[in-house]
């Protein structure tokens, strides 16, 4: 049953998130602005921003796990970040670094590091740095600074479309435009200051399914599979039909 | 619609000659026999041909589109001219009463096609660096590809890189799914394309 209609986007709305507070909802649309909604108690919604940062389409948004820190994804190849900064939302850090459109972004678990993919058909990986960092970055007053600290590349053939990061696993798991998942993992080794990172699986499910991956759904697929040792395995077999079911394209031209 | 009544941006185009029909083989006639697709097949279609394989035979799934293409591996291309240079050839310029071909926009050489990859390249020339109908042709050209081709085939259309002074803005609209998506939902623009696909008389 729909409890309300929220209104206000000039063009295609995109993507929807709530943030783990359940009290903001953000949205982003093809007119290149992103909304942050409050709700309160009687259910009410009221806009509370309008942010204008980017200069193309907005792709996705993406809330941060557990801070009311906001990540958009947009046509303009960059990656912004929002806060809310003395009653005010603000675009606190801009992520350069993409050739093209970058269509999604995926916190880890911790939220010290964002992975975004894009049409230039690589996946980064960047971390967030505080002022004051032992390691020396740069930052700017208060805001802390996200730097690239990992560029995948090579791997994927066509755009790629979603990029989801399994807060179980840390596994990094991609959906592309050539008709394939890969998942990547985090070599152990690796210095967390620049991670590197392995595929470790990768499915061609043929070109009959193209998929936009919900990316939620692989984790979810990743998590319900019972480990044989420590780590679960994702069972591309099952996950097609759970992908199958549970996903839908968002454009008819895939 | 464009160029109607006022002056034409480029109002002496080149025209250059059309290559001729291109001989079918025996195996082609075949209709039992499955045809691939390959780079010099999409050129060149024959208007009427195009009827056997075109909007209507495909099954649903493309209502938007206006057309129907096939689905998969599974349904053999009846037609040798449904290839991708044969489908491009024809495609009307916005402007001028001559065909993309005609005008040298589009050229067999430079369409790539891999049909095990399903793969399908097309580079298209404007007339001039400046030439505002770019992002149309592309589009025309794209359209045309999507209604007739099966749906495993992953296209690219882009601009012959160093003939046009906004080639990466183009390219880019046209690579993105969701803008071409949303340019036919105008209808004026799908109109405008449609015309651009219809057979000349």
């Amino acid at each position: 049953q729909c409890v309300t209609t929220l209104e206000g986007h000039e063009n295609e709305v995109k993507s929807v998130a709530w943030a783990p507070s359940g009290t903001l909802l953000a949205t982003c649309s093809r007119d290149k602005s992103v909304w942050v909604w409050e709700v309160d108690e009687e259910e009410e919604y009221e806009c509370v921003s309008v942010l204008n940062s980017h200069t193309q389409d907005v792709k996705h948004v993406v809330w941060h796990p557990n801070q009311e820190l906001l990540a958009s994804a947009s046509y303009d190849d960059t990656v912004k970040l929002y806060h809310e900064e003395e009653d005010d939302w603000v675009c606190c850090a801009t992520l350069e670094g993409h050739e093209s459109t970058v269509w999604s972004v995926a916190f880890d678990r911790g939220g010290e590091r964002l992975a975004s993919c894009s049409d230039d058909k690589t996946v980064r990986v960047w971390r967030r740095y505080e002022p004051g960092n032992e390691e020396g970055v740069a930052c700017s007053g208060t805001d802390p600074t996200w730097k690239c600290v990992c560029n995948l590349s090579g791997y994927h053939t066509r755009t790629i479309y979603d990029v989801a990061w399994c807060h179980l696993t840390g596994a990094l798991a991609t959906a592309c435009g050539d008709d394939a998942i890969r998942v990547f993992e985090e070599n152990a080794a690796s210095d967390p200051r620049q991670p590197t990172f392995g595929l470790t699986a990768h499915n061609s499910p043929g070109r009959a399914v193209t998929l936009h991956c919900s990316a939620s759904v692989l984790r979810t697929s990743v998590e319900a599979e019972p480990s044989r040792k420590k780590r679960p395995r994702v069972s591309f077999s099952r996950h097609m039909s759970l992908m199958a079911r549970a996903v839908f394209p968002v454009s008819f031209l895939e | 619609g464009p160029g109607g009544g006022a002056a034409l941006e480029n109002a002496n185009p080149l025209i250059y000659r059309r290559s001729g029909e291109r001989p079918v083989t025996a195996r082609e006639e075949d209709d039992e026999l499955p045809d691939s697709i390959d780079d010099r097949e999409i050129f060149d279609i024959l208007p009427g041909r195009e009827s056997r394989a075109g909007p209507g035979r495909g099954r649903a799934g493309r209502g938007r589109w206006g057309g129907g293409a096939k689905q998969g591996r599974a349904v053999q291309l009846r037609s040798a001219f449904l290839n991708p240079a044969h489908l491009i050839r024809s495609i009307n310029d916005p402007e001028h009463p001559l065909t993309l071909e005609e005008l040298n926009v589009v050229e067999q050489v430079r369409v790539k096609v891999n049909d095990a990859e399903s793969t399908v390249a097309v580079e298209f020339t404007p007339t001039i660096p400046h030439c505002s109908m770019a992002t149309l042709i592309g589009l025309s050209i794209k359209v045309k590809l999507i209604r007739s081709l099966p749906e495993r085939f992953k296209l690219d259309v882009h601009i012959t890189p160093g003939t046009h002074a906004s080639e990466h803005a183009v390219n880019k609209q046209l690579a993105d799914k969701e803008r071409v998506a949303a340019a036919l939902e105008n209808s004026h623009l799908l109109e405008v394309v449609n015309q651009c696909l219809s057979a000349r008389s």
